[in-house]
């Protein structure tokens, strides 16, 4: 049963509440429940939080390899040096997100620009 | 600080206006650095050919954003439902160690249960990050209606941001459309590397960038859980692995 199985309106919103919203409140309803008894460093907790890292990490590196839309049209050389050239700005400025985010983009924008991306 | 005098107990109004300071203390930097990274998940919801009813029901229900882009990866690959919410179920393991921080500061001996269940709804990142800095300026009994205040406005201004810009996007330059496409993988690219704890993140932040695209060719529609959990395990060992060295205790 995939998001585009069920030719019907109410689907994609069954989807998003099961795979979305039970997925990710389960987790927060269990904090509530656990109250104070959880410690942040045994090692399970690194565990999961490595499993949780590498999974959006994976998603982010699709995004960047394999993207939807115009960013797929964009050369696959420049995409990864735009984010190369972000998260360096990002090391380089003390850790600023707003750094790195603004010089990905100038990277990529110029790059789309010099190889006349608009046509 | 203003504690309210211990003696008077707190009427609606004292409730009111610690939401209203709740709703005020949005305007920051992580917030603002939030509604970008917002909207670029309108312009990767469009391209994933979700609708905009849908995307801003998104928004309202699962709210945590690496969960919402985890989602959108697994209906983009056309994973089953199963496949799909085991995905993002991994990807938010992490929010209930966050709540089981949150809940002690927030709570007082009266607070009914299902208060905390509710306000719950509202942790993510930037929110819990607020909530730690900033609850302590808050009195006590006032904590649970600044956070719904904070939480609240904080999913309410971006289910509009993505509204907004799902609109906006459709008439963008094909450089803007890239540009607005880019946002949402740079953003979670500084922010993970940001909110590692321990070196163990770190490398499983670098397995999951390689294995990401690597399985998505060798393994279509099992890419993010075969990805997640070979380069979770694997950085979790080489944690141990440097630390038994490091410590031999």
């Amino acid at each position: 049963m995939t998001f585009d199985a069920l030719d019907t309106w109410w689907w994609p919103y069954l989807f998003i509440l099961i795979a979305g919203w039970f997925a990710t409140n389960a987790w927060r309803f269990l904090g509530v429940y656990l109250g104070g008894r959880l410690r942040e460093d045994t090692d399970a907790l690194v565990m999961v939080r490595a499993l949780a890292t590498a999974l959006v990490a994976a998603v982010i590196g699709n995004l960047i390899v394999f993207p939807s839309g115009a960013l797929a049209a964009a050369p696959m050389a420049l995409r990864m040096f735009a984010a190369a050239a972000g998260f360096a700005t990002y090391l380089l400025v003390r850790k600023s997100v707003v750094a790195g985010i603004l010089a990905a983009e100038a990277v990529l924008i110029t790059g789309l620009y010099l190889i006349g991306f608009d046509g | 600080m203003a504690e309210p005098a211990p003696h008077s107990p707190p009427n609606a109004s004292d409730y009111r206006r610690w939401f209203f300071k709740g709703v005020v203390a949005c305007v920051s930097i992580p917030a603002l650095i939030l509604m970008s990274a917002f909207v670029g998940f309108a312009g990767l919801a469009r391209e994933a050919g979700i609708t905009l009813p849908q995307a801003v029901f998104m928004v309202g229900v699962v709210w945590a954003l690496p969960a919402k882009v985890v989602l959108i990866g697994a209906i983009l690959a056309g994973s089953s439902l199963p496949a799909a919410a085991f995905a993002v179920a991994l990807s938010s393991v992490r929010l209930t160690p966050m709540v089981v921080v949150l809940v002690p500061e927030l709570r007082t001996e009266k607070t009914r249960p299902w208060v905390l269940y509710l306000l719950s709804q509202f942790v993510a990142v930037t929110s819990w990050v607020l909530a730690m800095e900033r609850l302590r300026e808050v009195p006590r009994d006032m904590r649970t209606a600044w956070y719904a205040g904070l939480g609240g406005t904080l999913v309410g201004v971006n289910m509009l941001v993505v509204t907004v810009m799902y609109v906006v996007a459709g008439s963008l330059s094909p450089t803007l459309s890239a540009a607005l496409l880019m946002l949402t993988p740079i953003y979670f690219l500084t922010s993970l590397w940001g909110s590692a704890r321990e070196s163990a993140s770190h490398f499983a932040m670098i397995f999951g960038l390689v294995l990401g695209p690597v399985f998505h060719v060798l393994l279509p529609g099992f890419d993010l859980l075969a990805a997640g959990v070979i380069g979770g395990v694997g950085a979790f060992l080489i944690h141990r692995l440097r630390k038994g060295k490091g410590a031999p205790s």
